[in-house]
């Protein structure tokens, strides 16, 4: 994207006025999406972004300006406004010469989107069509979408690293409304990972289609969900996203070091139940959050946060390692080149543990089976978090009945963690977008079928 | 940041449709400063401008749609080609369309100036000022406030141009500038988090000293909030609640969302949906708005729109395809980034304010609860069933006053029956930045789920 001699031109006119670090963020991302609603192709769109993003850093000071002129004029330019931030005495450091270092790839993508016809694409689209509607009269609307994006990536700094990454992510979704007598329900079913074309080789779009039709479907009989304090049983791939927002965002560095999370100075202390062990893991092969370097250039990794119970260790972008004197854990990243870098999560999941899931259904008396979640959102401060469930049902005697509609779960993160009371031996993860500060970026999460002993449902029933 | 002309662009892009195609382009430029500071001190200042182009065709009913963020001519010139050649794989529609010179036409566009000069002559260190002032006087309005989380000041100037060969031509700009706190009360094992914020056009429209006074009040009357016993009661909305919730509202009075069978509003027109008191309405001629527009992103001028009248439906926003298809017009509505195709949305939505001081709503009933802040609104609320659950903070009212702190909450209803629920529109109007503005509102009974 970039000639190595002008992004070392660039880096040493970020740092002439000053400033400890300085880096070169540049981007080339191509995207298509299509979608397929109200019973036809209503829409194929392509989309181009390229730039570059430049960062000074100064103590605690960053400057960042950014620019689509990737001319070493405009990144000239660029480099100019974020070094005017973070100008000050002291001794401007040198940049140290650029010498390339790519990370390993975790998995090889087969079939790059933009080597598969736009016809290829479309007849994906009008296939989950006729299957959502083939489940039923019931059936009024379906919206199917289809998308892909290619992300280059390059990364320069003036301690002399030089690396790129080449991301490749592929999703389909599927929403359905349903109608009967009791109203409108939906259903959505979105798989993705950081694949190509391939994604379509391991799961077939009718499956999809008939997911999401079928859920909206069997939520036409929901009864009103309870209120109150009840155990919550999360299927498989289910609750991931209930520990991202419970725990892993309170193990974000930066919002520790602002004191802006309740397990600040835990490391080290049981914050969980036995059993319960998180992972964040930017390695895991085909995965949503999946990449080889993070936007800061840093290598994935996989990344142990809580063990056995134990809270062994934060997530890390390089600046506030740095400033802790330390590595960065490969978790620094931006939704583009417009956006600075933070700590994110990549992969999020609990591992498996031994009990069968069939088993943990069955030792509830009164609770309720959550079969899919819809995202959720925290405050790192509080711990509190919500989640929304999106298809759930009763537990009555240890078996499951009823389907509820809609509702929130809520609860503690801290307290959550210690009500873990049974982890399954299966597993499964969920795509999403996590949103911090504005930023969105994919991510991944995933669980065993789990019991947490206590949660609040926010239902409308007695 | 190129000068580039963007109406200049646009009329290019126009004037490249060839036989027995339509072509509309959208191009915009901004430009933004964010200054963010933290225990003191600058922790990032940001300076960035934004360019890019929207390019929609039509040719034998079908339409495709490309985009990009640059405004380079090669870039630009393989947009119009991308866009072409997505229009071969759309399927025809006899209702798609440009906005027309009578469509235009139709309606006076309101006078409004959304520009002030001042701003973008603003200095970098005089904007690094007031978020470093915005932080101090956050950390120091209360003994109980023992940081804050984070603080700092925005800025935008908007700029955009759209041209189509139809012979619609529309520019528009705009500057934006805020500034906010998140202030963190509590010690030991305690924390609470509250929010002040503060909005304008320019400088001079900024009510700094809100910030601190509205963060530290609304962390510290949080202190000791404990998790109630659930059960049905009357609940008052926060104005910022208030906004949030017509937030959601909004997906429901799209005449996209009714076409397409996914609005809870459908086949409703001329019904009681809400209470008799109730007035909705989309205003966007209004210059107190932060979304105020003279057209929409289709070159159409903006109108007021009323929605809801005495609590009887009285139809939906349109762009000009749910216009056409529904044969109701375009209201002027179309919304859209140039990275998508013209939807429908509103731009200043709002309930149309009552006669009473939220302190007179608060002594409506013995007991309410008093909702300061919702989380989960997206998860926990869906526009098509009209299912509401969301997580809630705030304080019990009683006797016309705030009692104790509550937390770790929810509060669930319909949207249908919120509506119905509504007891009183407070008349404390607030235009806050975003597309929806609020007030205090008392709604006669909600599930509040706890212990």
């Amino acid at each position: 994207m970039i000639d190595q001699d002008v992004l070392d031109r660039t880096l040493r006119a970020a740092l002439r006025d000053g400033g400890d670090f300085a880096e070169v963020f540049a981007e080339d991302r191509r995207a298509t999406s299509g979608r397929y609603d109200d019973g036809k192709v209503e829409e194929l769109v392509t989309g181009r972004s390229r730039g570059a993003g430049i960062r000074v850093v100064r103590g605690e000071t960053t400057g960042f300006a950014h620019t689509a002129d990737l001319s070493e004029a405009g990144l000239r330019e660029a480099a100019t406004a974020a070094a005017a931030a973070a100008q000050g005495d002291g001794g401007a450091a040198t940049v140290v010469a650029l010498e390339r270092r790519d990370a390993a790839r975790p998995h090889d993508v087969v079939v790059l989107p933009e080597t598969v016809g736009k016809a290829r694409k479309v007849d994906l689209l009008a296939r989950a069509d006729a299957a959502a509607r083939a489940e039923g009269s019931a059936i009024q609307s379906v919206t199917a979408s289809y998308a892909d994006a290619h992300r280059r990536i390059l990364v320069a700094n003036s301690d002399g690293l030089l690396t790129g990454d080449d991301q490749v992510r592929t999703r389909f979704m599927v929403q359905c409304v349903a109608a009967g007598d009791t109203g409108m329900q939906t259903g959505m079913e979105a798989p993705g990972r950081s694949v190509g074309f391939e994604l379509f080789d391991e799961v077939a779009v009718e499956d999809i289609a008939r997911a999401a039709a079928r859920r909206a479907i069997t939520l036409l009989d929901a009864v009103p969900a309870p209120s109150g304090r009840l155990p919550v049983v999360l299927r498989r791939g289910a609750g991931g996203v209930l520990f991202h927002e419970a725990c892993g965002h309170g193990l974000e560095a930066d919002l520790v070091q602002k004191d802006a999370s309740v397990f600040k100075d835990r490391v080290g202390e049981a914050v969980a139940s036995p059993g319960v062990t998180l992972v964040d893991d930017g390695t895991f092969a085909r995965e949503w959050g999946t990449f080889s370097i993070d936007d800061e250039g840093q290598p994935a990794a996989r990344n142990v946060l809580i063990d056995d119970g134990v809270l062994t260790d934060y997530m890390w972008d390089l600046l506030r390692a740095r400033t802790a004197s330390r590595a960065s854990s490969g978790n620094g990243r931006r939704e583009s080149y417009q956006h600075l870098p933070m700590v994110r999560m990549t992969n999020t999941y609990l591992a498996a543990g031994a009990t069968e899931p069939a088993d943990i259904i069955r030792s509830v008396d009164r609770g309720i089976y959550c079969v899919q979640l819809g995202g959720g959102q925290v405050n790192t401060a509080t711990g509190d978090y919500v989640f929304g469930v999106t298809e759930a049902y009763l537990i009555e005697h240890g078996e499951v009945t009823a389907p509820i509609r809609a509702a929130q779960l809520i609860g503690n993160g801290p307290e959550t963690l210690r009500l873990v009371d049974a982890v399954g031996n299966d597993f499964e993860t969920w795509t999403g977008t996590c949103g911090k500060n504005g930023q969105g970026v994919p991510v991944s999460a995933g669980q065993p079928t789990l019991l947490v002993r206590e949660l609040t449902v926010g239902g409308t029933a007695a | 940041m190129s000068g580039a002309d963007l109406l200049g662009i646009a009329r290019r892009l126009a004037d490249a449709a060839g036989p027995g195609e339509a072509v509309e382009a959208y191009v915009v430029r901004t430009r933004e400063t964010e200054v963010e500071v933290f225990g003191g001190e600058v922790e990032s200042l940001s300076t960035a401008g934004v360019e890019g182009v929207g390019v929609r065709v039509l040719a034998a009913g079908r339409q495709g749609y490309a985009w990009a963020g640059s405004l380079e001519d090669d870039v630009v010139t393989e947009t119009l080609h991308e866009a072409r050649d997505n229009a071969s794989f759309g399927a025809p529609d006899e209702h798609y369309g440009f906005a027309t010179p009578d469509d235009v036409a139709a309606v006076a566009p309101p006078s409004l100036d959304l520009w002030r000069d001042d701003l973008a002559a603003v200095p970098t260190a005089e904007k690094v000022r007031l978020a470093l002032d915005v932080e101090a006087a956050t950390r120091s309005a209360d003994p109980r406030i023992r940081g804050v989380e984070s603080a700092g000041y925005g800025d935008g100037l908007l700029e955009s141009a759209l041209v189509s060969s139809l012979g619609v031509e529309a520019t528009a700009r705009r500057t934006t500038c805020s500034a906010y706190a998140v202030a963190l009360a509590g010690s030991g094992d305690e924390t609470q988090t509250g929010y002040g914020f503060t909005a304008g056009r320019s400088l001079a429209d900024l009510d700094l000293a809100s910030i601190p006074r509205d963060a530290s009040e609304r962390a510290c009357r949080l202190l000791g909030a404990t998790q109630p016993t659930g059960r049905r009661l009357p609940v008052l909305l926060d104005p910022l609640v208030t906004r949030s919730v017509l937030g959601v509202l909004s997906a429901t009075l799209s005449g996209e969302a009714v076409l397409k069978g996914r609005s809870l509003f459908a086949g409703r027109v001329g019904e009681t949906v809400a209470a008799g008191n109730v007035v909705l309405v989309d205003d966007p001629t209004d210059p107190r708005a932060p979304g105020a527009a003279r057209t929409d992103s289709e070159g159409v001028p903006t109108r007021r729109t009323e929605l809801i009248v005495g609590g009887v439906l009285r139809g939906f926003l349109h762009n000009v395809y749910t216009g056409r298809r529904s044969g109701a017009g375009t209201t002027g509505s179309a919304a859209r980034g140039f990275t998508s195709t013209p939807g429908v949305g509103v731009r200043a939505l709002r309930l149309e304010p009552g006669t009473k001081s939220p302190e007179e709503l608060m002594a409506a009933f013995p007991e309410a609860l008093y909702v300061q802040s919702v989380s989960g609104l997206h998860s926990g609320t869906n526009p098509i069933s009209g299912d509401f659950s969301v997580g809630a903070e705030g304080l019990m009212v009683r006797a016309g006053a705030f009692a104790e702190p509550v937390r770790e909450v929810t509060i669930a209803s319909s949207l249908q029956r919120m509506l119905l629920d509504v007891v009183e529109v407070g008349a404390d109007l607030t235009f806050l930045p975003g597309s929806t503005a609020g007030q205090t509102v008392l709604l006669g009974e909600m599930t509040m789920s706890g212990a």
